[in-house]
This record gives C-alpha cells, structure tokens and sequence, in this order.
C-alpha cells in the first residue's frame, strides 16, 4: 500500500517535473477565475457538518474561546476589557492577518497576535502553540470573521515575507521532491489515493479535520503536508510558516474566512 | 474542563415529540494508538451519558473505545411536564460533566 503510494507520488513529481525545471518563466499562479474554498473539495457529510452551526464540532472551540475571551485571570484583565463583550471590535480582523505587527516590525498570525496581547497588555505568559486555549482564542476571533473576505497587505515590510512565503511555495521538498504548487496549483480538483486535492487555501483555519479528531492550526496542516511529501515539518509558528500563511492568505484573497471549517 | 453544547426547545406543547441534542468536548482515546516515539496511549473514554427529564431517564448510552472524539447525540422524548432536562457524562475513572436545560411546557 505505502509502496504504491509512493510511486504514485514519485510518478506525479515525474510527469509535472521536466520541461518545468529547464523554463525561464516564473511559475505560475492559480488564475483567479477558478480559485475555490476548500469546502469546494467536501464531499456532501462533511460539508453538511461544517454548515450546521450545532453539529460542526468546531463550535466547541469557539465556544471555549468566547469563555476564555471573557475572562480575567488573576491579576490581569479580559479580552473582552479591551474589545468588547462579544468582540465587536474584532469583526472582521482576522481576515487580514497575518500582518506586521507596528512595534516589532515582524510578521505575525493571529495566533502571534493573541500572544502579543496577552504579554504586552495582559501580563499573562503566551500560551504554547497548538494548545487548546490558543485554538480556541483563535477560533473564537477568527470566527468573528467569518463572511468576511480575506485581504492581507504584501507591501512594505511584508514584501519580505510574502517573497518568502512564496519561495516556500514553489520550492521542490523532501523525497518525493513536490512543492506545493505541484499539487495544489497543478492537480487541484484530481484524487490523490481517496481524497481530491484541494487548491489548498488556509481561509477556514483553525479547522476540524476528520483526521485528527480535533481543531488544529494552519501550521499543523503545513506540517502534515510537509511529512506527507517526506520533508522535515516546521516548528509550530516558525517564521517561515507564518510567511508561507501570509502568501496563502495572499493567494486565497477574496474567499470568505470560514472558520471553524470542517475538513478530511 | 470540558465543553458542552446542548440544543433543546425552551418551550412545548404537552405530548410533543422534541428533539434534543448534545455534544461533549472529550479526546475518546481508544488506548489501541502509540504515540511518534512509541509509548502507548493510554484509553481514555466517556463510558456512559445519561438524559433525565425531572429526574426520570430519558435516554441513556453506554460508549466504547470505537466512538470518535467529541461524541454527538440526537435523540428525542415527549415533553411531558415544565422542568429540567439533565444532561450527565460519566468517563472511565466516574469523574463526570454535567449541563442543564429548562423547558417550559403548556
């Protein structure tokens, strides 16, 4: 099984290698006309799931942030202080991360963001990526986005990052020698063993993936592409993972934030 | 601490069949997986969910290792008189979560 596999993957990086590699031009981006959301790419169950608002299992995320969004911890004072009770001063914000933070003139998520706040005007510890409450904080914001169009600015100091992020992008990795684009510009909407590849937009993260049985970041997806291709996976909130978001965000502008989504 | 959602009707007429719903935030670790460097994970289950409806049992499950995480319930029961609808997950070890619904019936 692993061994056909493999050569299916081996026989992909064969055919969509080749002249490529000898070709002056600039690899191609996926057209606008054709970009598609993820839930595009559902079969019916799952997406039936990530649009009841009761069953999708994402909720109980978004639900555990808003507790958490309320909340004041010791000392310190809640989010909700600052930016409402029900965050109405976030709507929409999350739809243009990630994005340089003013003071440090880094590129952030929100997951970095969330972090930010609690250090700069909470006085709390960040909390350790991919934990629970840093999913359901983040859930819970970018779901108060949801509807809204992605749009992330590339200029100035993001230029950097979004170079980079695109670089990563195209770059062939790991064994099987795949860049992202190879399966995600070139063979979208084709099947991949029992799954039908995805353009690969991050718009609904975090989401519920099937697979995991729980929400989990858009880096934990990267990763999981990553080891899939049999290249060395990224820290969670690595720099260049976080710029790899900032040129998906780029690339899916103009799809809805759909968090929490349900996928595979 | 786990989170709960409940979807049940806040009113119904005597005699309505009402649907009720309920999901838990839980891992259902089966104890059958090994973790990336080999150690086995060890199960960690709700066993059991019970519905009461003034405190009499309306529905009851027992779960086993094969149920996925953060399990999902609909059921259904008659509305019978204005009370409280009880909702209680018991896992492996008795420790065990709990939500409560008022219905309102005429």
């Amino acid at each position: 099984m692993i061994r056909t596999a493999a050569a299916a993957f081996l026989l992909l990086a064969a055919c969509s290698g080749g002249a490529e590699d000898d070709s002056p031009m600039a690899p191609a981006e996926l057209p606008d006309e054709v970009k598609q959301t993820g839930t595009a790419f559902l079969q019916p169950e799952t997406r039936a799931l990530q649009e009841d608002d009761f069953a999708n299992p994402g909720f109980l995320w978004v639900d555990r942030g808003q507790a958490l969004f309320r909340e004041a911890s010791g000392q310190s004072k809640a989010c909700s202080a600052c930016h409402g009770e029900d965050g109405a001063g976030l709507e929409g914000a999350a739809a243009h991360y990630p994005r340089i933070d003013e003071v440090s003139g880094e590129l952030v998520n929100l997951e970095g963001r969330i972090n930010l706040c609690r250090s700069r005007h909470q006085g709390l510890e960040p909390l350790v990526y991919e934990s629970d409450d840093l999913l359901a904080l983040t859930a819970y914001v970018a779901n108060l986005s949801r509807g809204t169009p992605v749009s992330v600015d590339v200029t100035g100091a993001a230029a950097a990052y979004y170079e980079t992020g695109r670089d990563y992008f195209f770059t062939k990795r790991g064994q099987f020698n795949l860049a992202c684009s190879q399966c995600h510009n070139e063979h979208w909407g084709e099947r991949l063993r029992g799954d039908t590849i995805s353009q690969g937009h991050g718009n609904g993260f975090p989401a519920y993936r099937l697979e995991w049985q729980t929400l989990g970041s858009l880096h934990r997806r990267l990763r999981d592409c990553d080891s899939g291709i049999r290249a060395e996976p990224l820290d969670y909130g690595s720099d260049i993972y976080t710029a790899v978001e900032l040129y998906l965000a780029k690339r899916a502008e103009g799809l809805p934030v759909e968090t929490p989504a349900v996928r595979r | 601490m786990a989170t709960i959602r409940i979807s049940a009707p806040d009113t119904a007429s005597r005699g309505e069949v009402i649907e009720l719903k309920a999901m838990i935030q839980h891992p259902m670790e089966t104890g059958y997986r090994r973790g990336a460097s080999g150690e086995e994970i060890s199960r960690n289950i709700i066993t059991r969910f019970e519905c009461s409806y003034n405190g009499e049992t309306v529905f009851a499950a027992d779960f086993h290792p094969a149920i996925a995480a953060n399990p999902f319930l609909t059921f259904y029961t008659t509305a019978t008189a204005s009370g409280t609808l009880e909702f209680v997950w018991t896992d492996q070890t008795g420790e065990s979560w709990s939500e409560s619904h008022e219905i309102a019936v005429e």
